[in-house]
């Protein structure tokens, strides 16, 4: 018996509301299999299980909001026997698994992101933290609506003042309230201990999801300016050959199928990171952990505000078709708000391109705990000197957002100059 | 110029000193109220006044508080400067119609024709075992009516000190003693004089909390102060002085510091003066606050007459100390 947890889709990820069960108790699943919706802040994610099997029993019932890490289903091998529990209804099984749900959900939400970082086949198995034991006698309140943080007036403002985001902080105030000195105190030294909630709870009051998802990114950014040691790069870049392989390309390929610059823009920095994986990957608990398998993040804006970056997988390997065709069943996915699990919680290095908004570049903010951003103006005509001439090419300029903890500038400059290697090669991206 | 030897002093001493002080300056001044002459009043403030100044200017009045009350209400009108004794803030009910129809409003009334430079003092508190018709702290009663100033003493220096500008301010002033102050002993430099009645004081300094106290609580919030300290919190004890107008800003300037505020009122809880303080540092100070602001008040009962029963309804170091650590939460315990 294993069971299906509330995944992290995300950094800024502390608690999802399951909206849809695909499967029911008896159904049979394979890894990679869809069986459930779930409602992050930022969006509605299609989420995928990792482990074969058969479904004993649904922890948690459509419409409830449980931390990232929470039991939501219960899964034994195929051919096992029954017990006796399943088939009862979801309701009464919510009674009885609610306290286990809890303790596992122990671990912070930003424990889990950290502690399972993402990766190709993220660990189906419960989070190894010891169970810490609930307050006896503590009956968790219903679930969202009336959840408040205890601040104090002077802790929020002084939070506010300090970026800090209060779901990060522990209470040691009167009743558990957040005090001043638990903000000072910092997200890194205070362990979240607030319980959260689980159990029946009346429908998810609709969801202001554009302010939330404002609050998420927030908090996120937050945290990575707060945490981060940014160092900031930039390069120009040569466009010339890469416009013109293009266009000859292009000629040859029907209108549905031509190639846009960001494409080759997405391609070179997947192969470059082949050459210099120390950029892709987490900074996790003091230490680099590097990224198994390239997983481009593309930053994607959505529609009325926001931004979400799911994961190109294993870009370095696509051909343009292919992350054309990727790119595009993403935007469309992201916007329709039907991205995939391992899609929120994969990415290990973010590409953001606002050429197309014809700003020149871009520093950005890292995605904790990813160790670097790459960002992309727009490609366009610029006076460029080489050879002692003045002429006018195409030129895109590249920027590189990294953690300084993770590596040096000297390492950064590698990785653009690799960027712009690439793209001197265009036939071969 | 010689600095002449701070002598040893009571509060009650004190207090008479203030008064001798005022007869001697100013001949308009004059003292009355129930056993204030031949008696020495009641608690013995006025004792020897009588031989002093004699029987024209130590006056013995009947039983009836709202005819002396009254009395001394029109002869400061008269352009006198009358000290008028109540002998407990319980009395003071039968004299309320004079204190809020006259004294309170009748310089507004007359256009400002009428100053009304009276001084009522009267005892408060318990502590005395003289049980439920003797001991209320009905200040926050009092401090609730415009047109009035409220002084409560709680120090020697302001027991000898307050006197003298309330005679000088042209409204009424009130002043309160609490019973349990009269024996309060200390030194005190013999030309120790005025005080300001403006200000509420910082009679100990700290980071931690703020204790806000008024006459026979400043002790009780002191004492918790020592025992707070001996736990490594620093208790800041606010002496209010000055009950009616509160002195905000000081008030204020204290929880901005600390972030913290308990209100040590011996009133009844609900409607008292801790309620009204802690609303305005709710409306002033908000963003300051890293907890709520407590109240250490008297049980709501009328006040028992047994011993053990009017300890335990009367704000005691003890409850102070719990209340702060209940602000302080987990940092507390380690």
């Amino acid at each position: 018996m294993s069971d299906f947890v509330m995944p992290s889709l995300g950094a800024d990820m502390e608690a999802g509301t399951l909206l849809d069960w695909y499967v029911k108790p008896g159904d049979a699943v394979k890894r990679g299999d869809i069986v459930a919706l779930v409602d992050t802040s930022k969006a509605e994610i299609e989420v995928e299980i990792f482990e074969d099997g058969v479904i004993d029993e649904l922890v948690v019932p459509v419409g409830v909001r449980v931390p990232v890490g929470t039991v939501l289903a219960t899964l034994r091998p195929a051919g096992a026997e029954v017990p006796a529990a399943a088939g009862a209804p979801v309701q009464a099984a919510i009674t009885t698994r609610a306290p286990a749900a809890i303790t596992t959900a122990t671990p912070t939400p930003a424990a889990v992101a950290v502690a399972q970082p993402p990766a190709p086949l993220p660990p189906p198995s419960p989070p190894s933290a010891p169970p810490t034991p609930s307050a006896p006698g503590t009956i968790p309140a219903a679930a969202g609506a009336n959840h408040r943080l205890r601040v104090s007036p002077l802790a929020r403002r002084v939070a506010e003042q300090l970026g800090v985001d209060l779901s990060t902080i522990t209470g040691s105030g009167p009743n558990g309230a957040i005090t001043r000195a638990d903000v000072e105190g910092g997200p890194a030294t205070a362990v979240r201990t607030a319980q959260p909630t689980v159990g029946p709870s009346p429908p998810p009051e609709p969801v202001d999801r554009h302010a939330a998802m404002r609050t998420a990114i927030g908090a996120l950014m937050a945290r990575s300016k707060r945490e981060i040691p940014h160092y900031y790069l930039q390069q120009e870049i040569d466009m010339s050959r890469a416009i013109d392989w293009l266009r000859e390309t292009n000629l040859q390929l029907p209108i549905t199928d031509r190639l846009l610059p960001s494409a080759l823009l997405l391609s070179a920095v997947g192969r470059a990171v082949v050459e210099m994986p120390e950029m892709n990957g987490f900074w996790i608990d003091g230490a680099f952990s590097p990224g198994s398998g390239v997983h481009l993040g593309v930053a994607i804006s959505l529609r009325g505000g926001g931004l979400i970056a799911p994961a190109l997988h294993d870009a370095d390997r696509m051909s343009l078709a292919e992350i054309m065709a990727g790119v595009r069943d993403l935007v469309q996915r992201a916007r329709a708000g039907r991205l995939r699990s391992s899609e929120m919680s994969d990415p290990t290095l973010t590409v953001t391109n606002l050429g197309e908004h014809g700003v020149d570049l871009v520093h950005g903010v890292i995605y904790p705990p990813q160790v670097a951003l790459v960002g992309f103006g727009a490609v366009r005509e610029r006076p460029w000197a080489a050879g002692g001439m003045l002429g006018v090419r195409p030129t895109v300029v590249a920027t590189l957002s990294a953690d300084h903890r993770a590596g040096d500038g000297h390492t950064g400059s590698r990785f653009l100059t690799v960027i712009d290697r690439q793209l001197q090669k265009p036939e071969t991206l | 110029m010689s600095v002449a030897p701070a002598k040893t002093i009571t509060y009650r001493e004190a207090m008479r000193e203030a008064i001798r002080e005022a007869m001697v300056a100013d001949p308009r001044v004059f003292l009355m109220g129930e056993d204030v002459g031949a008696y020495g009043g009641c608690f013995g403030v006025s004792k020897g006044l009588l031989d002093e100044f004699g029987p024209e200017r130590i006056r013995d009045t009947p039983l009836s508080e709202s005819a002396f009350v009254g009395a001394g209400i029109g002869a400061a009108m008269g352009g006198m400067r009358p000290i008028v004794e109540v002998m407990t803030v319980n009395f003071c009910l039968l004299a309320l119609d004079q204190i809020m129809n006259n004294a309170a409003t009748i310089t507004h009334m007359s256009g400002g024709q009428f100053a009304i430079p009276v001084v009522i003092r009267m005892t408060t508190g318990a502590g005395r075992q003289v049980a439920a018709q003797h001991s209320h702290s009905l200040e926050g009663w009092l401090a609730h009516i415009p047109g009035l100033k409220l002084l409560a003493p709680a120090t020697l220096a302001d027991a000898r000190g307050m006197l003298a500008p309330a005679l000088a301010d042209p409204n009424p002033v009130l002043i309160f003693e609490h019973g349990s102050l009269y024996n309060l002993e200390g030194e005190l430099p013999p030309d120790a004089g005025a005080v300001d009645i403006e200000q509420a004081a910082i009679r100990r300094p700290g980071a931690d909390v703020t204790l806000i106290a008024y006459g026979g609580t400043v002790p009780t919030a002191l004492a918790a102060a020592d025992e707070l300290a001996a736990g490594g919190i620093e208790a800041e004890v606010v002496d209010l002085r000055v009950l009616r107008p509160l002195d905000d800003a000081t008030i204020i300037a204290s929880v901005a510091r600390t972030h913290r505020a308990v209100v040590v009122d011996e009133g009844w809880r609900s409607g008292s003066l801790a309620a009204e303080v802690s609303a305005r540092i709710m409306e002033q100070a908000f963003y300051e606050l890293d907890a709520p602001v407590a109240r250490v008040c008297s049980a709501e009962v009328p006040m028992p007459y047994p011993r053990h029963l009017e300890q335990a309804a009367l704000p005691q170091p003890t409850a102070v100390v719990g209340a702060v650590r209940s602000l302080i939460g987990a940092a507390a315990d380690e």
